[in-house]
Order: C-alpha cells, then structure tokens, then sequence
C-alpha cells in the first residue's frame, strides 16, 4: 500500500501564546513545537496499514524549516520517505496550503492518504475535506474507526450526538480522530532510523491568499469570578444568583 | 450582499442553528435564502417562518436522503451559483465542518471556519473565529467574490421574527457518490448533544467512578441539561467519547456550563470558556477552572450537588 501522511508542526498545546508587537503574527521565540497531536493518530494508522499490508509510507509537511523536526518525529514512528515543501512561513489560508499539498500528492499516486481531523493552532479543520474535493477522491474526516479489505475501505466517523458508518474505496483521504489507535512513542531504533533518512525539499510556489489575517487578539479578559461559599450552605445563594443576577435559570 | 444559508436537519427535524444563522442574517439586513438538501421535513414552511425567513427551496434527489460528503459538496457548490449568493453560511457543526471546506475546494472560495462574531461593515464581512484553542482570537478577511463562513453553534441566539416563508422544492441531478453513510449509530435515544444545548453539566476525575453519574445525570435533567465530560472521565471509560469536551473533545457555547470535578486543565478550558456563564464546583480553591468561573463552590462535591438536586426539586414544586 503505497500510504502518504500529511503532517504539521504545531505548538505545543500547553505553549502560553505570544503576539507580536503588530499583533499580525504569534510570536515563535518561545514556542515549544510539536507534531500536530492529531497527526500523531495519523501516522500511527499509515504504519499499522503499512505492517499489515506492505508498501511505504510518505511523510509530507508543509512550512519553514522548523518544521523538519516534526517530520522526523512522523519518521521516528516508522515513516519511510520524507518531503518537505518550503515555504518561508504557514499560510493563513488553508485554501492555499491545501492546493500546494494536493499538487504533490497527485504526483505520488497514493492509495491512502492520511491527515489528522484539524491542526491544533489554527484550527481551521478543513485540509482534509478540501483535499477530497481538490483530487475528487473518497475524503471522510473525524474517522475513530478504520477497516481495510481488499481495496474497500469502512469507516466509522463522529458526528453530533452519535457516529457514522461509511463505505468508500480507495485511493481516498481520511482525517484522523483521537481513538483511531493509540500512538507509539518513537523507539531509539526508530529515531536512529529516522536520521538516515534523507528529506526531499521542494521550493513550492504558493498561490495568492483569498483569506487574510488583519490582526490578532486576546481575548478579553474575564471578571474575576465569585466564590460563593465553601460548603453545601451556599446553594441556595447560588441558585439565587443564576437566578436574579445571571438570569440562566 | 446576497447570503445562503445552508439549513441543518435530522430526523425530520430542523436543527437550531439553522435558526440561529437566520437571525444572525436578518441581524445584518443582508437578503437571504435557506436551502436544505434531502430533507424530508413536513411542517418547514412553518418552522422557518418563525424565524423568518421568507425563501425556502428544499433540494431532492435520489439518493441524497443520506449524507454523502462528496454528493452534498458538488450540490451545494451548484446551488450557491445557481441562487448567485455571495456568501455561503453554514454551522461549525459536524456537517458544516466536513461540508464547507469541499464547497470552498469546488468554488475556489475562502473559508472561515467557527466563527464567534459575524459583522457588516459595508460590503465587507469582519469576522472573528478563535485560534490556538481560544488563546488567541483572528479578525480575519475574506478577499473573493464568494465567501464562505461557518458560525459557532449557539453563540447567536435564534429570535422569533414571523415572516411568510415560501417554501419551493427543487429536484436535481445527483452525480455519482463516491462516499456514502451506510449506517447512522445514535447515542442514547433523545440524548441532547452537548453542542446544541443551552445548559451543560459536566463531570471529571472529581466524580470518583462512573457509579456516581447519577448526580450528574439527575442534576442535568432538573436543568433541562446535557450531560458532559472531561478528558479523564472519558479516558477512564466512565463516559462515552462524544460527551468530551475540550480541544480533543467537542467545544461548546452554551448559557451555563456547570463544571463538577474539573480542575479545569487548559486542553478542557479550549472547549467550554465561551460559555456565557460558567459555574464550578470543587474541593480545591486553587483549581484552574475558578479562574474561567463566574460563580464558585469551593466544597465537595459529594455535598454539594445533592444539596443542589434538593433545591431544584423544591424550586419546581
Ligand atoms: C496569524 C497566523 C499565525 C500562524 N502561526 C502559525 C504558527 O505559529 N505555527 C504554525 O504551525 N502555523 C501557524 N499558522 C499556520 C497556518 O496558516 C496553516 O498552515 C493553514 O492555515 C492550514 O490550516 P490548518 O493547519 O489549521 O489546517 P487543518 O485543516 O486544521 O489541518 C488538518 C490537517 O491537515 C494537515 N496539514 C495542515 N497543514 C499542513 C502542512 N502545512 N503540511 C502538511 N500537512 C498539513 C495535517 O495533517 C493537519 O492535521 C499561522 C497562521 C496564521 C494566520
Ligand atoms: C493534547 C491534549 C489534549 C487534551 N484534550 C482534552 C480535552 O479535550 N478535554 C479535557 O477535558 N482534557 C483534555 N486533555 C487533558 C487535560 O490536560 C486534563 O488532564 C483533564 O482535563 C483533566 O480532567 P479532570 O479535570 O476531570 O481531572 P483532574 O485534573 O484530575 O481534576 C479533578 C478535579 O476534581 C477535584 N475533586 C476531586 N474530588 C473532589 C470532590 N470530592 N469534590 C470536589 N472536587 C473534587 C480536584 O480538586 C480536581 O481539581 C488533553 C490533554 C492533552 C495533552
């Protein structure tokens, strides 16, 4: 099976974010950056498919070099081949990143292509989907449960209030959700591995951005909230507070 | 500015944020068309009327009785030309997450997604939609000649505004679906989703075990309520996965959220602080979660909601 893996560097979950003094940008200088946690369900898939049924696995990230450090995580958990598309920074429209992906994943003739649901920073939650339309393949995204027989694919996804079942068949395009598997963590083998592995850079001409970022905020910040009490006594004051003050009950 | 909005149904059923993005359009004085697509719905004239909405088409086909992401995305694209909107707006829920980025693939159209303010100044859209889980909050502009826009879940409320809504059906040509839902699994029968309801109670590692959701459940149920959990409670197989809440979980806006047991982790705050009112009940005055909270109890909890169940049940008698 010849499986491809989108991958992005994010920041750390825990990272407290910093703006730049214009506000256009997050300020990076402190930033501890992972591989998107999503895309760790990603991987993980592509490698189990892989030891399962043959084939190689390709690692594709997209963004400024930093990023190489989460290709070779993608590696250290049993990647093969690694590409790197440069770009001097993450685009703000996904639009845009998608597009530049879906050029080189025509190329590769993939059988499954494997992202993770949405990128922790942006948040966007559409390459996925977009890549489906892009390539005009089977994309099913959110996907907790995946079944490969022959070149018939089953999965089960999350929607509001209960799950889907869908059948499609490859090649096709799958957004991975926590619960797919459970991640390895990369073996010292697997790192030494990763090493040797030669990253293809590709310079990538990116199209112009239809969606803009004008600036960026904190949100505002909260009113210190009441402590009403400290034992059970203080029910009834709350009660009476979400009452007459907030007005919820 | 002509807008479409896409109509979210199940079961017969319209779902509200279909209502919450019509007031959000009259809000804006934009014209407005809703279409849904395979949806069987016997009174929708009516229920859109409420709201008012004045356009209606609902699209038939054969075979789209079933979502199928490929199908809908190539419909929906067409009907956006067809009603030449200028913007497409749809709901940051399942369906609107998996739709609109395959509509903006098809239409070559810019995409914002979750958004928590939707403004018109002009013919210019402002739009607002948080990053980095709700640590840092983008304005951000769509620059095309269709836009496309998916609205936070319960962040506008939707408001009674009676109009006479013309309801039209319209068949299409379906083309091939490469991906169809063969099966649909519900949770438990009637259950609220945590994303659509308006008061959530939500429990966490603080509960203890599975044998004591009851009080979260009774609780809920006296609040006409949802029922949620936190990362803990659900990776410890208390709690099925889709009452998660946080940025690994569903993220959700309701008018109060009552957080019992958490300690309010940043992973769970990603989920729950636009919540319009949060209230917080635990043991440790030094917990993350009262920082978000507007009203705390710093007490157990094994004293505290029973004593809250006994006074809802005093308050409704
Ligand atoms: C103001 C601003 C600041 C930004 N700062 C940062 C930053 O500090 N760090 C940062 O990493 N990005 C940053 N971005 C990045 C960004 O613009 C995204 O790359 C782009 O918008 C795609 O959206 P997404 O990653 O949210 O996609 P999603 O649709 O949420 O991502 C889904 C999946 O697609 C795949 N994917 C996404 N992007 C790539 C990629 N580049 N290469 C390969 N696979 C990918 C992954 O599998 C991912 O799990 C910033 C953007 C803006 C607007
Ligand atoms: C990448 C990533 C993604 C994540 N995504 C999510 C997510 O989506 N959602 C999420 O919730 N978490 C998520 N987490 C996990 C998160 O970091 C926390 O571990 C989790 O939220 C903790 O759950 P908790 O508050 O129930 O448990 P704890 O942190 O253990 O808190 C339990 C609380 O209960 C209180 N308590 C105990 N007994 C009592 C009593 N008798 N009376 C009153 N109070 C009591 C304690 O004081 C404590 O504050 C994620 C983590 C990572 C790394």
């Amino acid at each position: 099976m010849n499986i491809a893996v989108c991958v992005k560097q994010t920041p750390d979950t825990e990272t407290r974010i910093k703006l730049t003094e214009d506000q256009k940008r997050v300020d990076e200088s402190d930033i501890n950056f992972i591989l998107n946690p999503y895309d760790e369900f990603a991987v993980e898939q592509a490698v189990r498919l892989k030891e399962a049924h043959g084939g190689e696995v390709t690692v594709i990230s997209l963004g400024p070099d930093r990023v190489k450090t989460a290709i070779r995580t993608a590696l250290a958990m049993g990647g093969d081949r690694a590409i790197h598309l440069k770009t001097e920074k993450h685009p703000d429209d996904p639009l845009v990143t998608a597009k530049a992906l879906a050029s080189v994943l025509k190329e590769g003739n993939y059988d499954l292509i494997l992202l993770g649901k949405q990128a922790i920073d942006d948040d966007h939650n559409q390459i996925p989907s977009i890549l489906g339309a892009l390539l005009d393949i089977p994309a099913v995204t959110v996907v907790i449960k995946l079944e490969v027989d022959g070149n018939n694919l089953t999965a089960e996804r999350e929607i509001d209030g209960g799950h889907e079942i869908l059948k499609f068949s490859m090649p096709a395009i799958i957004g991975a959700q926590r619960g797919l598997n459970e991640p390895r963590y990369p073996s010292l083998k697997g790192i030494m591995r990763a090493k040797k592995i030669q990253i293809e850079e590709r310079e990538v001409a990116l199209e112009p951005e239809q969606l803009k970022v004008e600036l960026l905020q904190y949100p505002p910040p909260k009113n210190p909230g009441k402590i009403v009490g400290d034992s059970a006594e203080a029910v009834p004051e709350l009660l009476r507070l979400l009452h007459e003050e907030a007005k919820v009950l | 500015m002509k807008v479409l909005i896409y109509g979210e149904h199940r079961d017969g059923q319209i779902r509200k944020i279909t209502f919450e993005n019509i007031t959000l359009t009259r809000s804006l004085n934009a014209p407005f068309e809703v279409v849904f697509i395979g949806a069987d719905i016997p009174d929708a004239g009516e229920q859109l009327s409420r709201y008012g909405a004045e356009q209606v088409t609902l699209v038939k086909g054969s075979g789209l009785e079933k979502y199928s992401p490929d199908g809908y995305a190539k419909i929906l694209a067409q009907l956006v030309q067809k009603h030449e909107a200028d913007v497409l707006l749809m709901g940051a829920t399942a369906t609107g997450k998996d739709l609109a980025p395959r509509v903006s693939a098809i239409l070559n159209a810019p995409l914002a997604t979750d958004c928590t303010k939707v403004e018109l100044d002009g013919d210019q859209l402002r739009l607002i939609r948080p990053m980095y889980a709700g640590k840092v909050l983008a304005n951000v502009s769509l620059n095309s000649g269709i836009k496309i826009v998916t609205v936070r879940p319960n962040v506008y409320s939707a408001h009674e505004n009676p109009a006479d809504a013309e309801v039209r059906e319209e068949t299409v040509e379906v083309p091939d679906l490469k991906t169809v839902v063969k099966e649909i699994i519900s949770g438990a029968k009637g259950k609220l989703d945590v994303t659509e309801a308006d008061i959530i109670v939500s429990g966490g590692r603080g509960m203890k075990g599975p044998e004591n959701w009851h009080l979260i459940e009774e609780l809920a149920e006296l609040l006409g309520a949802a029922t949620g959990a936190s990362r803990a409670a659900v990776d410890a197989g208390w709690r099925p996965h889709d009452e998660q809440v946080g940025q690994t979980g569903k993220t959700v806006s309701p008018t109060l959220y009552v957080a019992v047991g958490i300690s309010g982790a940043i992973q769970h705050l990603a989920g729950m602080s636009s919540s319009k009112y949060i209230v917080a009940i635990n043991k440790d005055p030094e917990a993350p979660i009262f920082k978000v909270a507007d009203y705390g109890i710093v007490a157990d909890l094994f004293e505290v909601v029973p004593k809250m169940i006994e006074e809802l049940k005093k308050m409704k008698n």
